[in-house]
């Protein structure tokens, strides 16, 4: 029993019902509901039982390559004049990215199920490449969704998914693109649920789903918190994350929203500007509504259709965000805030040409507001930054939105 | 406060399923996208099919996102938003079609919708136009408290749906809440037309039939005279949706007593197989 009447701590969600404060819950097609209900006990039997985590463990080890390490980024850092800039570097991860967390730990639910068939839906397709990566390993077939408008911004990624053995599906439906991605992937689902597991790649849809990718990506903000102690001894000051569905956020942030002390920084994609349909920044100019079967914040218009959106990094173009995201700016305790598409290729290129890394168009949002928020803080404090994925997937977007040749010079 | 006396909107649908069971007639319900092609030709084609022997009709509220549909009825509601479809004109030619025609009218409509305009105030617009009540195709039981009492509070049917997925002991307690009638998918998958009728369809009515008193009718997948007449053997009727949207499609660029008179020979024979 709780020894005190005060609220309980943030990190106490979600209920029974999948709510975090009002946000979660489940919105779908009577058709999914009995799988979601297998899918809650078949993880709360894993959670329970002490043989998945030390299979998941040594995966995250020896496949994954985990821990990643904590770097500190010193030119970066010299360059914004202020603040120290530390980087998490989840791109060391295999495949790229911090996707292949929830792949791995969704797969073994899978094959706990007995489910041999694997569907995802992706947007920058990085999610799509964990996914077709943990079912090659585990031997499970593999059908991803992908916006036909993201299959040619992030071409190297859909070869690499077709190398693993998966089969991606170009979704031509609405703007071709995340939220169209993830419609075509219910839908599926909807006809093989009996037999297919849907691993959904970021912190939304619904219940247990939000739950589910938050603890599989938490591993990075533990890994954080005692990496912080053991190269500086204390927590950083701030934290910051870039935010889409908000799935490597989330695995960063739930480990520290008990923590008061560390200020937490969600970015959104501000894309071209404020105005509707020309970002995507749901928690800095949506409104709650329910999108692909949770309550959240969503941008939308006055009748509840969903809004078109933009951004330069397909892994934030979604009009939506992860519940959790919800009430923890409700609460107070995250704080989002965005940066433009702009912003986030000079970002790229900075952080490209100090530190010697290629961060994706999606981190690039994180870093961005990293640099410029370091400027105005002292040398003593401590900004540590989510550095979710590596960049190469973009490189000839960036190139192309620049005006450079294939081979990134400049055209004679 | 209602008083006992007052006529409710659910009313209108309980006596056209009685008026049915005494005719020893089966029901059948067309599903048809608000605004496809545009908001006068719906109101054309409501009351066209209610002539051509349709005994209700669901009113499909085009969504963005409609998780549940397949591309029959998605395309449909892609075309109606495109050309600026909005809310208050599925209302006003509900409004309208109800003045014409006497053949109740439910809203199928997802719940992001419902949630976003407020339960009371979607509630209160229903009424006002004569819909008898709602299928929100996304809103499993467990999230559905508060619709459920605005719709008993406003007399509004809330029909809920029960899947070849739902296992027993939850397909019995969903039955329990459903008013109006109970819809049964006939398929796990989305809406759209498809050749044959899964097997077991025929003994889960009967099963459904032994855990209800509400009418049973039954949808998805169910696009011709003769799988309307097999769903009719054991269920109170059947709901054709993708098959319709799709001849209401095929007519577009031609005049409109063009689609009328495909829409009333196709709802004529399927209503000849209700009999």
């Amino acid at each position: 029993m709780a020894s005190s009447p005060a609220s309980p701590p943030l990190s106490v969600v979600p209920d029974a019902y999948g709510r975090f404060g009002k946000f979660g819950g489940r919105y779908v097609p009577e058709t999914l509901s009995a799988a979601l209900d297998q899918l809650e006990r078949s993880y709360a039997e894993a959670v329970a039982d002490p043989t998945f985590a030390a299979e998941l463990d040594s995966l995250l080890s020896a496949f994954v390559g985990r821990p990643t390490p904590l770097l500190f980024a010193k030119r970066l850092t010299k360059l914004a004049g202020g603040a120290q800039i530390w980087l998490k570097r989840e791109d060391l991860s295999h495949t790229g990215a911090h996707k292949i967390n929830n792949t791995l730990g969704q797969g073994l639910l899978a094959i706990r199920m007995g489910k041999r068939r694997i569907i995802a839906e992706t947007g920058a397709g990085q999610h799509g490449v964990a996914t077709a990566t943990a079912c090659a390993r585990f031997g499970l077939e593999c059908v991803v969704y992908m916006g036909a408008e993201d299959v040619r911004r992030q071409a190297p990624n859909v070869r690499n998914m077709r190398l693993m053995g998966a089969e991606v599906r170009p979704v031509e439906s609405g703007s071709r693109t995340l939220r169209d991605a993830i419609n075509e992937a219910m839908r599926d689902w909807m006809g093989s649920v009996e037999t297919t597991h849907y691993i959904i790649g970021s912190v939304v849809g619904p219940h247990p789903f939000p739950r589910i990718v938050r603890d599989f990506q938490s591993v990075i903000g533990r890994e954080t918190i005692e990496m912080s102690r053991k190269q500086f001894g204390r927590l950083p000051d701030t934290v910051v994350a870039c935010v889409g569905g908000g799935s490597n956020a989330a695995g960063m942030f739930y480990p520290f929203v008990d923590h008061p002390g560390v200020r937490l920084v969600g970015v959104e994609a501000g894309g071209r500007s404020g105005d509707p349909g020309h970002h995507a920044a749901s928690l800095s100019y949506g409104s709650p509504g329910i999108l692909h079967g949770s309550l959240s914040y969503v941008l939308q218009d006055a009748d509840g259709q969903t809004a078109d959106v933009h951004s330069v990094s397909a892994g934030l173009d979604y009009p939506g965000v992860g519940p959790e995201h919800s009430y923890w700016h409700d609460m107070g305790r995250v704080e989002y805030t965005s940066v433009t598409d702009l912003e986030a290729l000079d970002a790229f290129d900075m952080v490209a040409r100090h530190e010697g890394i290629l961060p994706a168009l999606e981190t690039s949002h994180a870093l961005a507001w990293a640099a410029r928020e370091a400027a105005t803080r002292s040398p003593d404090e401590i900004i540590v930054v989510c550095l979710s994925g590596r960049g190469d997937k973009d490189a000839a977007e960036i190139a192309r939105l620049r005006g450079l040749t294939a081979d990134g010079s400049h055209p004679s | 406060m209602t008083s006992a006396t007052t006529a409710k909107p659910i009313d209108k649908l309980e006596a056209m399923f009685a008026a049915n069971r005494a005719a020893g007639r089966k029901v059948l319900a067309p599903f048809v996208t608000a605004g496809d092609p545009d908001l006068d030709a719906t109101v054309d084609v409501l009351t066209t099919i209610a002539e051509a022997g349709a005994s209700l009709c669901e009113l499909g509220v085009p969504y963005s996102d409609p998780i549940a549909d397949g591309p029959v009825i998605q395309a449909s509601y892609t075309r109606a938003l495109d050309k600026g479809l909005t809310l208050e004109g599925v209302f006003s030619a509900a409004k309208q079609a109800s003045d014409r025609t006497s053949m109740p009218i439910l809203a199928m409509a997802s719940y992001s919708l419902v949630f976003r305009r407020g339960i009371d105030r979607f509630v209160a617009d229903a009424v006002a136009v004569g819909l008898a009540g709602f299928v929100v195709p996304d809103l499993p039981i467990e999230e559905s408290d508060d619709l459920d009492a605005a719709c008993r509070q406003a007399g509004l049917a809330l029909v809920r749906l029960v899947t070849p997925t739902t296992p027993p002991d939850r397909a019995e307690a969903i039955a329990k809440k459903s008013t109006g009638f109970l819809y049964c998918v006939s398929v796990a998958g989305v809406t759209g037309a498809r050749t044959q009728l899964p097997d077991g369809l025929v003994d889960r009515i009967r099963w459904l039939k032994t855990k209800t008193d509400v009418p049973i009718l039954v949808g998805f997948g169910i696009s011709s005279p003769d799988q309307v007449k097999a769903v009719c053997e054991v269920a109170d009727g059947a709901i054709v949706g993708s098959a319709l949207v799709r001849r209401v499609a095929e007519h577009a660029g031609q005049p409109r007593e063009a689609m009328l008179t495909g829409v009333r020979r196709f709802v004529t024979d399927l209503a000849a197989a209700c009999r």
